[in-house]
């Protein structure tokens, strides 16, 4: 264990030493930020709404007491979606989709000696490969999340318009009531530790698969399960510590 | 000039290579030839530094490449160009980007003129044209050559070649041969190439290092491997019937 430890945070380091040509190395992170960004905007919106919506109804399933304000469910989703479901979900699926392709395709490059044939040309490969997909997952997951919350309550609005188990008012009031700032400075955190957590756990089982096709797979498999687990390690120590 | 002194490698309790010393000439194709498992791509590897060799030193024009760390390392890498085995190409690159990504990234020439090097450099593989397909759309001799066409972009002054004839039909193969031949030649590079294809050893084996057990087991060219009397050299290069009917008509 601390020797694949010692390994990732030597990976990390090399990852970010001087670029050879930054220009090149910023068209890569942009390129990275199209990928993980955009292409991940359909699934994060899908699972938003859904659990935005579901999160509602149940908050509203469980508060049906004529002693409570039906506006409470508002707040209790709002401050669920925002502190919970949005980045921690997001993050886990996330894991799945953008960390099984790093690890996949940096995993591939390896075995088929792409990676040494950076290497031959003077090429720093864990720079030009990792730095760039680190740095846009932690910009665009946050980005994303942003996304997922504003996605995740309008679900919840949606929910109450066409299940009618709270009106739309009390809801919009209960989700207006108390807000707290600081829960998107906690999300937001989350966001960005769980950006890097997922594009540098993925990049190093990558980075380190020998093998064929069978072992790209399991250096994916154990990518994304490791990066599950830290994202919820990495949940709880941030909620203990801003909340 | 590369000269190679007593190179050691281990993997473990594995002995691979056993102190291995040569010199490559410029302008001539030096071939590593040897059995599988005899240590021949391991060797290569510790060459160009993808291997650190567990001993032993390895030198490009006098400098000793192996104590260097990475970034001294650089200047020596950009003189370099290597073919691999199964070409490497970027798959997420057209063929024209994988031939412009190291003059992306190591030079300071215009756009117009990487993309005048590329087409150059297109040509002289016979894939004029080809610019903008990708590696899943090429035949396994065109990557070869596009291989190719990448590893002299930079216009190296060393040459490193991995099982070119890999998986290609014997009328490719010889091309492929004649192309590096000719590469070698042209550009006076120092040529090193890791094969066991006997097409290649009598056609362009200039200088040859044969490789048994992870030791240099004999060194010559072409012409003299006919008359050798080493016993696992025989049996290697004349393991077919076809190669012996060839050598008793030498």
């Amino acid at each position: 264990m601390f020797h694949s430890l010692g390994k990732y945070l030597l990976l990390l380091r090399l990852s970010f030493r001087k670029p050879e040509k930054f220009s090149v190395y910023w068209a890569e992170v942009m390129r990275e930020m199209v990928s993980i960004g955009i292409g991940s905007l359909g699934i994060i919106a899908i699972i938003s709404l859904f659990i935005g919506a579901a999160t509602t109804i149940q908050v509203a399933f469980q508060l049906s007491s004529p002693l409570v304000s039906m506006s409470i469910a508002g707040k209790i989703a709002r401050d669920s979606t925002i502190l919970e479901f949005s980045p921690t979900i997001s993050a886990l699926v996330l894991a799945g989709r953008v960390g099984s392709s790093i690890a996949s395709q940096i995993g591939t490059m390896r075995v088929t000696e792409q990676i040494d044939a950076l290497e031959i040309m003077g090429v720093n490969a864990p720079g030009y490969l990792i730095s760039p997909k680190i740095i846009a997952s932690m910009t665009m997951i946050p980005l994303l999340v942003i996304v997922s919350i504003t996605l995740g309550l309008t679900g919840g609005y949606l929910a109450c318009v066409f299940s009618g188990d709270i009106t739309p008012g009390d809801y919009i009031a209960g989700v207006r009531d108390g807000f707290d700032g600081l829960t998107v400075q906690v999300a937001l955190v989350k966001a960005i530790v769980f950006g890097f957590l997922i594009s540098s756990i993925c990049a190093y089982q990558g980075f380190y698969t020998s093998g064929g096709a069978l072992e790209v797979g399991q250096s994916s498999t154990k990518g994304v399960v490791y990066s599950c687990v830290m994202i919820l390690f990495a949940d709880l120590v941030i909620t203990r510590i801003m909340l | 000039m590369i000269e190679i002194k007593d190179i050691h490698k281990t993997f473990g309790e594995n002995d691979v290579l056993r102190g291995i010393s040569a010199s490559f000439q410029p302008g001539k194709n030096n071939l590593i030839i040897g059995g599988s498992g005899s240590g021949k791509t391991t060797l290569l590897k510790c060459i160009v530094g993808l291997h650190e060799p567990t001993k032993g030193d390895v030198f490009f024009a006098g400098e000793n490449f192996t104590d260097m760390n990475f970034e001294q390392r650089v200047p020596i890498r950009t003189h370099i160009g290597m073919l691999f085995q199964n070409s490497a190409l970027f798959d997420s690159m057209t063929v024209e980007e994988n031939i412009m990504f190291p003059l992306n990234l190591f030079t300071k020439k215009t756009q117009a003129e990487k993309l005048e090097r590329a087409n150059f450099c297109l040509e002289r593989v016979n894939l004029e044209g080809k610019n903008k397909l990708y590696p899943a759309e090429l035949s396994g001799g065109m990557k070869k050559r596009v291989g190719i066409a990448r590893a002299i972009s930079m216009q190296p002054k060393y040459l490193f070649v991995d099982e070119p004839n890999s998986g290609l039909d014997p009328k490719t193969s010889i091309l492929i041969d004649d192309l590096i031949n000719e590469l070698t030649e042209e550009y006076q590079m120092t040529t090193v190439i890791v094969t066991h294809d006997m097409n290649s050893v009598m056609g362009i084996g200039e200088h040859i290092i044969f490789l048994h057990n992870g030791e240099k087991w004999w060194e010559g060219s072409n012409k003299e491997i006919a008359k050798t009397d080493n016993k696992e050299l025989n049996d290697f290069v004349f393991a077919s019937k076809f190669m012996q009917a060839a050598k008793s008509k030498l």
